[in-house]
């Protein structure tokens, strides 16, 4: 019986070191390992993490309590933050480099939550068949000329919610859901796959523009598998409304949870994200921009040039992402 | 073929009155044990009473209509293919001989141990508009996109189709055992009466195996309801892309635990329909008197048409997909072969065989109280329990979480109140509650396989062991265990199978740093990045094959009078 009782007992045990950080990451361990790694190796704090799609691991936390052993939060786009900060599970943190760091609309008011990486939702399009001279904006992509002519992936996905979030927030509901009909009607396929899945497809020829973030794009060009780069080297990427608000904008960033045993430690880790080093592997490796403007992009990013990034503040985007959903199910938007 | 009712009666109303203690203990322990693992569908089920009208307002003027005729059309064609693909490969390769049909037995169960999610992945990568066939067409011909017209894999008729090809196996697994279970005698009457070999099927043998088809179709068909991972990435609007939508888009996890109790209940109906319908019908097996099964050898024709008919399923729903794997691996291995992946191996492995175990231990247990009872609430409570497996594991792991978490906080609490310790989290996060979200999960399985052999021991057998002076515990060693070896074999193994592919519930409550091979295929995949998920794939297939194989053989023991010959 005691052998029993010993077999069993790793499946209790909860690592307690005193020196750690623990993560609940909605980015997928590939995307963000090696640079924990390298935090580790520098200050010798262990990081243990738990990845998960960002909703699975806010019932997690909310269930869990205060006894939930993680210490950090950490996501792949701002509604999820938000959405965490209404459900009370942050707490601030006052860290002058967090502040100095990081411009003031990618970080929340109350400095419950904070940007890491950011990146754009961009339109692509064939050269071959668009004149760049016909895009404009995100609205236009709803005008008739684009009849069958438009991919973008389902409406489930929380980089579109963002972006007609985003949309709800500058000019409301009535009109972004007119325009969310427009685009739908000028679908060239029923939304399917994933970002990549589209600029494949432009570069198919089933369609002839595309809304997609721009390191799937990166990726693409940087990939070890040839069809990938032939595909993206077929398409070109058009910064959208530059003349107006400018291009949507979505951060990865993170929060320290209420119940945090390893504050310091984490907060360690916070400022450690946004330091130069690590801001240089988020551009390298995952081809994001940096959160902190000073720092140089990678040689993909800076080919695509500079723009005008939309100044929106991100909160917004989480205070309607449920409107968002709402009026793309009412729009048809799969 | 059938007891007489009146024997059956006889003898159930002897153990009634022999056993009463018995009878008692044995149910309030059912009664417990089934309860423990109704907790996470009773969270789901209990949602129903906080009522969300605004987003079912919302759902039902807008999507909800959709998902629902998506899901209904997608079950009825997954139903179709999984019957056809299933049974008669079953009855060809169980009834004749022809060209491969030995090595088929066991091959056209391959396509088991490879998760839906894989196949539509891979086929996406060989037949999508950008994928390698499509292109070499339009470079070939110069034709453009709209030029010609070429299947779309990624639709409704795509999802049908990939699901169709890796549960079809469900059915013929069982289909399969229950001919081979057949007495011949059956089989040879029935040609005496004038039946040809058609009508000896359609009007014998069928019906014969309905009950076990039945079992395997009824996995089958809570599998098809339960998967997210082909639907979402095909963009078909399924009921499961309702309950997600309205828990992550929406933010709603209330109205989405009351879209799968809704499910829950959708399910229920059928399976309560389906008993009712043969429920005048108790097919017991009359004969235990077996001759061997003689094999008819087709000729040239019909054997070529048998070994298309069963080579089909498993070329398109194993070979073609596991070689596109291979294909991709072989410029990947290098990298991902480390250290840490043996650990997911390891991981893996670990948990599909503790599950496993555990799973067939509960579902004997459960099986026999209920053998022994014969009270109704028994029959609910297992069949209550066996439901959760037409439940989305991510939705199971929800139900896990709450009960245990809030558990945890209460003992918490209490300690800290009145002995100044603080306990934590005991349960929550570790293996302990991951494990108990796959038996919620996957008790179904080893419970319908236990009670349906169990179910063939007629009673009589067990008054006429006790007359001879065998004990209760000499019945079950020295009778039951070995008529239903091969059938205790499959269970194990299937969950063992279920358990390598799941991916929902390990994600959501596994502890830190621990991953799984479906883990890593998921995030990788679920990247984009096909290719360096190629490798954890075909582990997941791998590790899968071994037990499909082990079970085939058992199955082809299991025919009685057949282990003097192998």
């Amino acid at each position: 019986m005691n052998k029993i009782l010993f077999l069993l007992l790793p499946l209790f045990l909860q690592s307690v070191s005193a020196a750690e950080v623990n993560i609940y990451s909605a980015r997928k361990e590939a995307l963000i390992k090696p640079l924990l790694d390298q935090f580790t190796e520098e200050t010798g704090i262990e990081i243990n993490i738990v990845t998960g799609q960002a909703d699975t691991l806010l019932k997690r936390l909310e269930v869990e309590g205060k006894n939930t052993p993680a210490d950090i939060l950490l996501t792949v786009d701002v509604a999820r933050l938000v959405r965490a900060k209404e459900k009370g599970l942050f707490q601030a943190v006052d860290s002058e480099i967090l502040k100095k760091s990081i411009p003031e609309h990618y970080r929340d008011n109350d400095n419950q939550w904070f940007g890491l990486s950011l990146r754009s939702r961009v339109i692509i399009y064939a050269p071959d068949r668009v004149k760049e001279e016909d895009l404009s904006s995100y609205e236009d992509l709803a005008d008739s000329k684009w009849k069958n002519r438009v991919c973008v992936r389902s409406s489930s996905n929380v980089y579109n919610q963002s972006l007609v979030a985003a949309m709800v927030a500058n000019q409301g509901v009535e009109k972004t859901e007119a325009w969310a009909k427009g685009l739908v009607s000028n679908f060239a396929r029923p939304p399917k796959g994933g970002d990549r899945d589209q600029i494949k497809a432009v570069a198919a020829g089933v369609c002839d523009v595309a809304l997609v973030n721009t390191y799937y794009l990166a990726g693409m060009l940087a990939s070890t598998q040839k069809n990938e780069v032939t595909a993206a080297k077929k398409i070109k990427l058009f910064w959208p409304d530059q003349n107006g608000r400018g291009a949507h904008m979505n951060v990865s960033g993170a929060g320290l949870l209420k119940p945090a045993r390893h504050k310091k430690e984490a907060i360690q880790l916070l400022e450690y994200l946004v330091s130069d080093k690590a801001q240089r592997w988020y551009a390298e490796t995952n081809h994001e921009y940096s959160i902190n403007e000073s720092i140089e992009s990678s040689p993909v990013l800076k080919s695509w040039g500079k723009f005008k990034a939309d100044k929106l503040n991100l909160n917004l985007l989480g205070k309607y992402n449920t409107d968002a959903v709402l009026l793309m199910d009412r729009a048809g938007w799969k | 073929m059938l007891v007489t009712p009146d024997a059956q009666a006889i003898s159930d109303a002897k153990n009634f009155k022999t056993n009463s203690f018995v009878f008692s203990k044995w149910n309030s322990a059912l009664v417990i044990v089934s309860l423990l693992f109704s907790i996470p569908l009773a969270v789901i089920v209990g949602s129903v009473f906080f009522p969300e009208t605004e987003v079912w307002e919302h759902l039902v003027n807008t999507v909800l209509s959709d998902y629902v005729f998506n899901s209904l059309i997608l079950l009825v064609g997954v139903s179709f293919f999984a019957l056809t693909m299933g049974v008669l490969p079953a009855w060809l390769v169980t009834m004749y001989r022809f060209p491969f049909s030995r090595y088929l037995e066991w091959a056209l169960l391959l396509p088991m141990a490879m998760p839906a999610y894989i196949i539509a992945y891979s086929y996406t990568g060989m037949l999508d508009v950008a994928g390698p066939l499509q292109t070499s067409i339009r470079e070939l011909t110069g034709w453009q996109y709209r030029d010609y017209w070429f299947p779309e894999v990624r639709s409704l008729g795509g999802a049908i189709s990939m699901m169709s090809l890796v549960l079809y196996p469900y059915v013929y697994l069982l289909a399969r055992a229950a001919f081979i279970e057949q007495s011949i005698c059956v089989l040879e009457v029935s040609r005496t009466l004038g039946c040809n070999t058609y009508e000896a099927f359609r009007r014998v043998a069928f019906p014969l195996a309905r009950p076990a088809i039945m079992v395997g179709m009824s996995l089958v068909i809570m599998e098809t309801l339960a998967d997210y991972g082909t639907v979402q990435y095909f963009g078909v609007s399924a009921f499961t892309t309702g309950i997600f939508r309205t828990w992550f888009g929406l933010g709603n996890s209330l109205a989405a635990a009351q879209l799968s109790a809704l499910l829950l209940m959708f399910v229920a109906a059928f399976l309560y329909l389906e008993k009712r319908s043969r429920r005048q019908a108790r097919f017991h097996h009359t004969s235990s008197r077996y001759s061997s099964l003689l094999q008819k050898k087709l000729n040239k024709t019909q054997g070529l048409t048998a070994l298309f008919l069963c080579a089909t399923p498993m070329i398109l729903g194993f070979v073609i997909p596991v070689l596109f794997l291979i294909d991709l691996a072989l410029d990947t291995y290098a990298q991902v072969l480390d250290k840490d992946f043996y650990l997911l191996l390891f991981h893996s492995l670990m948990l599909a065989f503790m599950t496993a175990i555990l799973a067939l231990l509960i579902a004997l247990f459960m099986a026999y109280s209920n053998r022994n009872t014969h009270s109704s609430i028994n029959r609910f409570m297992v069949r209550f329990v066996s439901m959760g497996y037409a439940i989305p594991g991510t939705v199971i792991a929800v139900g896990v979480l709450i009960p245990f978490a809030w558990f945890d906080n209460t003992l918490d609490s209490y300690l800290t109140k009145y002995f100044n310790i603080s306990s934590g989290l005991l349960i929550s996060g570790t293996l302990v509650a991951l494990i108990f979200a796959y038996l919620t999960r996957f008790l179904a399985v080893s419970i319908n396989t236990v009670e349906a052999a169990l179910i063939k021991i007629k009673p009589v057998m067990d008054e006429v062991a006790k007359t001879n002076g065998l004990s209760s515990s000499g019945i079950i060693k020295r009778i039951h265990m070995p008529m239903m070896r091969g059938s205790l074999l499959t269970a194990l193994l299937l969950v063992f199978v279920d358990v390598l592919k799941e991916l929902p519930a390990t994600l959501i409550l596994r502890p830190f740093n621990f991953n799984t091979l479906a883990v890593r295929t998921y995030e990788l995949a679920n990247e984009e990045r096909l290719a360096d998920a190629a490798v954890p794939a075909l582990a997941i297939v791998l590790a899968g094959i071994i037990p499909v194989i082990m079970i085939s053989n058992s199955i082809s023991r299991s025919r009685a009078g057949n282990d003097q010959k192998k």
